[in-house]
Parts: C-alpha cells; structure tokens; sequence
C-alpha cells in the first residue's frame, strides 16, 4: 500500500517537473548560444587601427552616387598596415561600415567579419557573420555588387590577394542570398583569376572535348578544390 | 548523355560523346542513368553528331571550322526555350512593398513570356508552373535534357530602377579540363558561355528598347542558377519588388515576354550557325 502511493506520488512529480525541466534547459541552451555569438562578436573586435601605421589613400568600392547599378571608388585616408592580412581586415571593415551616404552601401551593416586569412598561393578566405547572407537584399544584381565592391576593395589596396573566397560562419554555402555562387573564388587581381573561357576559347573547348576518348582511369580531377 | 552519379553535386557529370564514354564516380555509388530516346543520342552540351567525332577522332585535331557536309543539322537547330520561373515553395525570393512576392511574379512573366515564345514557334518548357521550389540542379537538368534548347531564369529584384530590366550571363569559368571527356556538372555552362552572351545582347537589346534606362548589353555574374546549364543561359532580372503598386511590375509583363520572344528569334540563326563549326560542344 505504502509502495504504491510512493509510486504514485513519484509519477505525478515527474509529470508535472519533467516539462518544466525540459523548458529550463532550453532557455538554458538558448542563453548559452546567445552568449557564444557575443563572445565571438567581443573576440573579433574590428581590427584597430594603429595611428602610428603610414596614412594612405585606400579606395573603397560603393555604390555609385550617379548610378547604383555600378560602383565607384571613394578615397579615404587610413592608417593602414603594411601586413597584408591586418591590411585587408582593415579596408573590409571600413567597407563593411559603410560610406557617408548609407543608401550607397553595398554591405549589410550588420554584417561581421569573423575571420581572414591569405593561403600561400594568394588565396585570401574571408568568413563573414550570417547577417551578409540573410540581411543583403536578395538579388542577382544587389548579391554581385556585394562580392564585387570586396574583391575591387582588395584588389586596390591590398596586392597580394589573389582571388577571395567567401565562408558564412566558417562554412562554405551555395549562393550569398540565392543567387550569386559562393563555391568558387572570385578573380581579385585580374591576371590570378580563372582563365576566362570567352567565345573562342569555348569553341576550343568544345573541339577538345571530341578528341577520341583515351580513358586513363586516374581519379577524375574536379576543379582542383 | 546525362548521368546523374549520387545525389552529390561534385559527382555529376555531363557525359560527352556516345560511344565509348564513361563515366568515373569516384567511390562506386549507385548511379541513376536517365535515358530517354533523346537524351540517349545526347542533348545540350553532351550533343555530338557522329560525324564530327569521326572527324576529330582520326586526325585528333579540332573539328573543321567550314561547315559540314552532309545532311542539314535541323534536329539540333533551336527549337526549345526552358523558362525558369525563379524561387516557390518555401523560398519566396525577393519581397516587396505590401506582400509583393518575387515567386509569384515569375511565375506571373513566365506565362506571358511562353505565349510570346510559342507565337514565334517555339517549344516552351517551365521548371515550375505552381508555387514548388525545385532545386538549381533539378532546374539545370531540365534544360540539360533537351536538345536545341536555350534556358532563361526570370528574376524580379530588390535594387535597381524601377521599370528597368537586366540581362545577365554567367561570369567566365574555369576552363572545361576533360580529358576524358566529361564536363565537370559545375562547369557545365563553360563550353556555352559564348553564345550565352550573344543570346544575352540580343534580349538585352530588344529589352532596352521597351525599357529605358535599362543597360545597352548583357552584363556577367556568378549566377548558380546558370552555372550548371549546359545550353545558351540568361537571367533575365527586372527591377523591382520595392515598388508602390504591384501594377507597376504588372505592366511591364508584356514587354518583357515581347522583348524575351524577340531576342530568342534574333538568336536562332546564331544558334543554327555555331552547330557545324563545332562551337557548341
């Protein structure tokens, strides 16, 4: 008798507790994410600044105050370093900022800059917050003017990037918001980027591709990513 | 022929020629091999007549530039336009000012645009008729399964002028390296990129002519969409959902499928020209 009210009693205070328990640890899984984004965002403070660096003329990419289908280089004095990694966490944030006039931004101005780095071969990797994905207006034009104002930034301050690839949260994605590609590298200085298949070269591919098919069976070579 | 290796992107390939080719998929995966009459004999850039794969198979050389002789290239001549209603389902696209949607209005284009293209003669196909959201590579494959087709993705942006309209291309891509004589699925659009410009000036042009203060030529971007179509590929994207009243895009539905039909009709003799010098693969 006294088992079976104990037993009672214990189902009852699991069914009430269980739901309750279960909402705490949300809430406490939710405040844990949300200071995990802060601390992220505490760590990656904009790089500052070092006054005693050379001021230089950088030229940042916006839109054009003429027309907002292009973008148009603005000169700004900064005291920029000679490092080239610390150079473009530099130019990208003041991009990132924004110009004087916010309708002429080309980036979401919540958008972060996470991290940046430059591989050997030139190959700069810049991994943004997933504000640049979900707040930059949705379209071919709006997401190309993005990645363009970033790689004209770069390739006019910044020598020795030579194509930039662009993570979200460390991750690769498919496209910015849907329509721009984010798998492959974007050309930064023009004679580093993909060889441009133009109207001949095409015709040259297509040719190439009815050679008789010698099929040596290596490991099929994607495009060298 | 169109092999479709697992479901991962990076393993599928657009098999080219027909005899002989094979395909390679890495890690032996169950492969789907869709095949159809038409597919079977090669559509899109997976298209080689016979004759010039003899002809480049004994000399080992490109093939002739003059055209060839023999019996007229007419099944491969353009006959299919795929337009692809951007966005549905899920995935809304753009949005606008008072609830304006940018899957709706596709979709709304894409109707116009196929009357337009069926009254010039043409062969309409649509990745989607309803509010569905197939993938990039399920729109690619549509396209990529026809024969003497080009594809057009029709998109309504959130920047731009209102009332204008823009034509893009796909930006260059690496150099096709297919020694074995595959295209690389991601690559698939680099063999075509040249008449993909040509198509896009065309509709740029007759667009321009409609809207004012839309661009003179087709301009580049890393499109995704476009990037996996092997056939001529534009995007078409009109400026914009950020409009006072949805009247004002309405209005404009007319002259974009007029300009569309138009600029495909001015491409077709460019298209049938490029078959025998061996500019389409």
């Amino acid at each position: 008798m006294w088992l079976t009210t104990l037993l009672v009693f214990a189902v009852t205070g699991a069914a009430i507790f269980a739901p309750i328990l279960r909402k705490r640890m949300e809430r406490a899984a939710q405040l844990q994410q949300q200071s995990e984004e802060q601390a992220r965002r505490e760590l990656i403070q904009p790089v500052p600044m070092n006054p005693s660096d050379p001021r230089v003329k950088a030229e940042l990419f916006w839109l054009s105050d003429a027309d907002s289908s292009m973008l148009a280089p603005v000169v700004v004095e900064l005291p920029l370093s000679s490092d080239p990694v610390l150079r473009s966490k530099q130019v990208l944030n003041t991009l990132l900022a924004g110009p004087v006039d916010v309708e002429l931004r080309t980036l979401p101005p919540d958008a972060v800059l996470l991290a940046f780095y430059i591989l050997a071969d030139g190959t700069a990797i810049a991994d943004f917050s997933e504000a640049l994905a979900t707040s930059i207006p949705s379209g071919i034009q709006s997401e190309q003017l993005a990645v363009d104002s970033m790689t004209h930034t770069l390739e006019a301050n910044v020598p020795q990037v030579k194509r930039l690839k662009i993570l979200i949260h460390g991750q690769e994605v498919e496209t910015l918001a849907g329509h721009v590609d984010l798998t492959e590298t974007f050309a930064v200085n023009a004679d580093a980027g993909p060889s441009p298949a133009t109207g001949p070269a095409a015709g040259k591919t297509g040719a190439f591709l009815v050679q008789p098919l010698t099929l040596s069976f290596s490991p099929v070579k994607l495009t060298g990513r | 022929m169109l092999l479709d290796v697992g479901d991962s992107r990076r393993l599928r390939f657009l098999a080219i020629g027909g005899i002989g080719s094979l395909v390679v998929g890495g890690a032996a995966m169950a492969f789907a091999l869709e095949t159809s009459p038409q597919t079977q004999q090669g559509p899109g850039a997976g298209t080689l007549p016979p004759a010039s794969v003899a002809t480049a198979g004994q000399g080992g050389t490109p093939a002739p530039a003059g055209p060839a002789p023999g019996p007229p290239t007419a099944p491969r001549a353009l006959n299919v336009v795929v337009l692809d209603p951007a966005h549905g389902g899920t995935d809304p696209g753009a949005r606008g000012t008072g609830g304006i949607q940018e899957s709706e209005i596709t979709l709304e284009f894409a109707t116009r645009a196929r009357q337009a293209l069926e009254q010039q003669g043409f062969q309409v196909v649509e990745t989607r008729q309803g509010n569905e959201n197939p993938s990039f590579d399920d729109r690619s494959a549509i396209a990529n399964a026809q024969r003497g087709a080009v594809f057009i993705t029709l998109h309504i942006a959130s920047t731009g002028i209102p009332g204008t309209v823009r034509v893009y291309v796909n930006a260059d891509l690496p150099p096709v390296k297919a020694a074995n004589g595959l295209i690389p699925w991601d690559l698939a659009q680099a063999p075509f990129l040249g008449l993909s410009r040509k198509l896009g000036d065309l509709v740029q042009g007759m667009l321009t002519q409609h809207f004012k203060g839309s661009p003179d030529a087709a301009q580049t971007a890393a499109i995704r969409q476009l990037r996996t179509t092997a056939a001529p590929a534009i995007a078409v994207e009109v400026s914009s959902v950020v409009v006072n009243d949805r009247a004002e895009l309405d209005h404009m539905v007319p002259g974009v499928a007029d300009a569309i039909a138009r600029g495909v009709a001015a491409f077709k003799p460019l298209y049938a020209m490029a078959l025998p010098s061996g500019a389409l693969p």
